[in-house]
């Protein structure tokens, strides 16, 4: 062994000898420059380490949160809710007061339909209220499967998914396919349920003018510009253009016809969100995709809640199985979240029966709708902002008082007097701080099939009594 | 330093000058996983990951036949919706054992179910029903723990009776024309219940927390949230704005090393000081089946003036003498916690989630929460439900029944615990929690537990990655007051022979005849 080691020695000594100059003054240089490193000081980042323990402590004792909620004042208008007692049906007792409904969005009339009734009651009967678990852990009941079957077949698309929740239905499906780094193209009044889901998508969102094609158009060319310059990252990101068939919070029609023409030409997805346009629009009340004889592939995806003209709770995803089946493993509120109770999920089945047994309860509904329309325009001081087909209108101020306070105040006061009056109406309802583009005050009108032709009469007669009395 | 109060099994004790009495002990065990298992999982991924390229391999070069959904022809030059990768693990590891999730049930979710036969032509990419049913399968998966998933009896006939005159749906906001007399009814009910001034609910737990944790802290708070906190906790402290620091899972000198950080140097960079702190926990993390220290963190959070929201989906209904949830189970005040959330999913049998606290906090969330404004309120027979089941547990309706589900939940819960723990099996979490989580470990023993016991007509729930951390798979058991003692031992017997066929006795702990039986024995022979 020794012998060995000594035969390695006299090898270095050699190699110390043959090498060349500059290597060894490199080498030794670099042995000075460890030696000193290793002996330098070490230092931290300059933190607050200049503070004693007893300092710290002292901020600790000082330190003062915010209170949790900021004080609310007891007569903020908002606070006491309008109670309803009994069913939110068409006649409808507000505040002790029975009223015509023109304020939930019931718009064909399910809502205290008996054969609805008698299906969750049987249903209720065989599975209980609760389904206990999510979809993935003995949550999905037969009843589920079946709803997300007649869905699909209704929409004439391959598959449905059921949301247990209206609202989470589009929150949680924007985010299942953009993610960070993609892009989407949205309306600016789209409602606040898809400004939440983009928000957690965490993608580069877009906003384009409401409805205004040329808008859109520019920022696509813009973004094809963009894309020109680094077409490597161009191929991964994603593209997808949001908007809703028919929007709640102006209440007209997106031009869907021009949107899928842009589609194919710049190469976009289209998400479409149908909350208001299902079950109203369309001959058989398909939405604005049969309105406007748009083939249903050319949608990516459509989504609507089930809480409007179904009467029920819940909402729905449908579209091609490539691109549904995704959210059955992605969608937050569908994987961890309890499944929709199956006697609501009956309900909607009877509800959907409904429909497709009479077609023509659609074209009743989009007559009365022309009708209140009329009825309302040139009432002093409020104008209607809507489509004649809309089924839930807004009543804007025609001038503003210049405060939002106040102009609610004003408009308060005609949903008030209409109260006195049994007409049902109510204030449209926002987030101040939290929308993107906060819609002007209103006052929400929703027309259902069971509102007779005197009661719209009344209506708007009370609506502009109401008009001259508080706005003179 | 101070030990944590928690684990003492005196009757009052004292934490940094607070005096506390409980009277449970505070057992919890995550008994380590043994090396051996640890590695031969990973080996066992790998194998999967490397048939997993080979089979992309072929799909791509068609020598097998591909039942993935493809892409419209007309959309072929988009970009592509999905990245290959991110679906790698659905493709490869998920697809092979997708038979143990998502069973379609065609009864009520009760003690036993019926679920609906299911076989697969192709292995799991398509299911067909044969048509027939498996019955009376005992259920240890759905979330029941009082037993209150009925179809019959006094819950069942007042929703009936509600859905007569109610309808089923509301169509419209809280704010608006959806808040109905039973829901004022309600939220009086659950205040009464918790024991604080006010509270509200809302149509669905998951968007309980999404919609009002960002209507309460926003941009410049601080929000300290568990390591295992629920994606709706998650989603919800995201979309608020403010900064997130995570502590370590119920260790109280993380969260503690936190809070000083946090108060002494302020914000990053600008070290101004943070408007609010708010510390995100919940009363029993489902998949470990731990309980959260709750007095340490009252004690923390009043040292340093933080706010405390404490999410009971699992625990209110199912821990406590009287069933009020985990600030009934270590006998704290309600008052102590700021912002007590929980749903009613689980233990009323019914869907949605609620909030409770003081008068000023629940009149800010009137308005501004997003769901009081811009979602449909909840229907009015789930309604209906709560309140039957939620008189029903506080004893209102002139019957004991509500004490003797809590009794007979909590007597299952040990006896269930007890009885896993002597058989060998590494079970995680307190010994009071009715959530059961039993480690699996390797990959295929996921799927081979699930399918072995579905055929001994018991049915679990099975979990893995991206739920759990890759090597620490499980089977959790939920156990129910409506199990009698003789399901439990049908399903302990089958769980023993499937932990014999698979060998799942990992646990390396003392089993019989030493302290730990004594121990048992000393909670048994205190149930009160």
């Amino acid at each position: 062994m020794a012998a060995g080691q000594q035969w390695v020695l006299v090898e270095m000594v050699q190699a110390f000898y043959e090498a060349p100059a500059y290597h060894l003054i490199l080498e030794g240089i670099l042995i000075l420059w460890i030696i000193r490193l290793l002996f330098s000081k070490t230092y931290k980042l300059q933190e607050r380490s200049d503070l004693t323990e007893k300092e710290k402590e002292e901020l600790i004792e000082e330190w003062q949160p915010e209170p949790l909620v900021p004080l609310v004042s007891k007569d903020h208008p908002s606070l006491n809710y309008d109670v309803v007692t009994g069913p939110p049906s068409h006649r409808i007792i507000v505040n002790g007061k029975e009223c015509i409904n023109f304020a939930s969005f019931n718009f064909l009339g399910l809502l205290d339909s008996e054969r609805v009734k008698l299906k969750a009651l049987s249903s209720l009967k065989k599975y209980g209220v609760g389904t206990c678990g999510p979809r993935g852990f003995y949550g999905t009941f037969d009843v589920h499967l079946e709803l997300e079957e007649r869905l699909a077949k209704f929409m004439r698309t391959e598959e449905a998914i059921i949301y247990s929740y209206g609202f989470a239905t589009i929150a949680s499906a924007i985010p299942a396919y953009s993610k960070r780094g993609d892009i989407v193209f949205v309306d600016e009044a789209a409602c606040f349920s898809i400004q939440k889901g983009l928000q957690a998508s965490r993608s580069f969102v877009k906003y384009f003018k409401h409805n205004d094609m040329e808008d859109l158009e520019r920022l696509l060319k813009e973004q094809e510009i963009e894309d020109q310059k680094n077409p490597r990252k161009a191929k991964v990101i994603r593209r997808f253009i949001v908007v809703e068939g028919l929007y709640i919070n102006t209440a007209d029609l997106c031009p869907l016809p021009e949107l899928v023409k842009l589609k194919y030409k710049y190469k976009v997805r289209i998400f479409l969100e149908e909350s208001m346009s299902f079950g109203v629009l369309g001959e058989h009340g398909r939405g604005v995709t049969e309105h406007f004889g748009v083939n249903i592939d050319d949608i990516d995806l459509i989504s609507a809640n089930m809480e409007n003209a179904l009467a029920s709770i819940g909402g729905f995803c449908c579209g091609r199985s490539f691109v549904i089946d995704h959210q059955r493993l992605s969608g937050q509120g569908y994987c961890f979240s309890a499944s929709l109770p199956p006697m609501l999920a009956s309900a909607a089945i009877e509800a959907l029966n409904i429909m497709e047994e009479d077609p023509g309860v659609f074209r009743v509904l989009r007559d009365k709708c022309k009708h209140v329309h009329k009825a309302l325009q040139g009432t002093p001081g409020l104008k209607v902002a809507g489509e004649p087909l809309a089924p839930a209108l807004h009543l804007q101020l025609e001038n503003s008082t210049g405060s939002r306070t106040n102009d609610l105040k004003l408009l308060r006061a005609i949903v008030d007097y209409s109260l006195e009056r049994r007409i049902a109406l109510t204030l449209a309802r926002y987030l101040d701080k939290e929308e993107r583009f906060l819609p002007p005050p209103s006052i929400r009108v929703v027309v259902t099939v069971e509102q007779t032709q005197e009661e719209i009469e009344k209506a708007a007669q009370c609506i502009r009594e109401a008009a001259v009395k508080i706005l003179k | 330093k101070d030990k944590l109060l928690s684990d003492h099994l005196r009757f009052q004790y004292e934490y940094k000058g607070y005096i506390f009495g409980s009277i449970t002990p505070f057992v919890e065990s995550f008994e380590e996983t043994p090396l051996l298992v640890a590695v031969l999982t990973y080996i066992g991924y790998g194998i999967l990951t490397i048939f997993g390229y080979l089979r992309d391999f072929l799909r791509d070069w068609k020598f097998e036949k591909c039942h993935l959904a493809r892409e419209r022809e007309e959309q072929k030059d988009f970009v592509p919706l999905y990245q290959d990768f991110e679906n790698f693990y659905t493709r490869n590891l998920y697809m092979r054992i997708r038979d143990n999730w998502n069973r379609p049930i065609r009864s009520v979710p009760g003690a036993k179910m019926d679920l609906v036969e299911r076989v697969t032509p192709d292995y799991n990419w398509t299911f067909e029903h044969t048509g027939k049913v498996l019955k009376d399968v005992i259920n240890m998966g759905s979330y029941n723990y009082l037993g209150f998933a009925e179809n019959t009896g006094t819950c069942a006939d007042a929703a009936s009776e509600c859905t007569v005159k109610y309808g089923v749906g509301v169509c419209s906001s809280r704010q608006e024309t959806g808040n109905l007399d039973k829901h004022e009814e309600l939220e009086k009910l659950v205040a009464r219940f918790l024991g604080v001034e006010s509270s509200m609910v809302f149509g669905m737990g998951f968007a309980t927390n999404s919609m009002n944790i960002p209507a309460l802290m926003g941009k410049g708070c601080l929000i300290l949230s568990d390591e295992l906190n629920h994606v709706s906790l998650v989603l919800g402290a995201r979309l608020s704005g403010a900064t997130i620091r995570v502590f370590k899972h119920n260790n109280m000198q993380s969260l503690e090393k936190l809070l000083w950080d946090a108060i002494v140097h302020g914000q990053p960079r600008t070290h101004r000081p943070w408007k609010k702190i708010l510390i995100l926990v919940e009363g029993i993390y489902s998949m470990e089946g731990s309980i959260v220290r709750l007095p340490e963190i009252i004690v923390l959070k009043k040292k340093y003036k933080a706010y405390l929201y404490l999410d009971e989906a699992h625990s209110i209904g199912a821990l406590g003498p009287r069933g009020r949830g985990v600030v009934d189970y270590f006998g704290l005040d309600p008052c102590d916690v700021d912002i007590m959330m929980g749903t009613f999913t689980k233990s009323f049998g019914a869907a949605g989630g609620y909030i409770g606290g003081k008068k000023d906090l629940v009149d800010y969330l009137r308005l501004h929460s997003h769901s009081a404004v811009y979602a449909t309120s909840m229907s009015p027979p789930i309604t209906q439900q709560i309140i039957t089941s939620m008189k029903c547990i506080m004893g209102e309706d002139g019957t004991t029944l509500g004490q003797e589900r809590l009794c007979q939940l909590s007597e299952n819960t040990t006896y269930f615990r007890r009885r896993l723990h002597e058989m060998g099996f590494i079970i995680y979490g307190n010994n009071d929690s009715p959530v059961v989580p039993l480690m699996l470990y390797m990959p295929a023993k996921i799927g081979a537990f699930g399918r072995e016991m579905l055929k001994r007509n018991i049915g679990t729930v099975v979990v893995g990655f991206p739920a759990t951390p890759i090597i620490e798979s499980r089977a959790r058991f939920c156990v129910s007051a409506a199990h009698t003692r003789e399901m439990l031992d049908t399903a302990l017997n089958a769980i023993s022979e499937v932990g014999d066929l698979l060998q799942l006795k990992y646990s390396r702990k003392n089993r019989h005849g030493s302290e730990g039986t004594d121990l048992f024995s000393y909670l048994e022979s205190h149930q009160d």
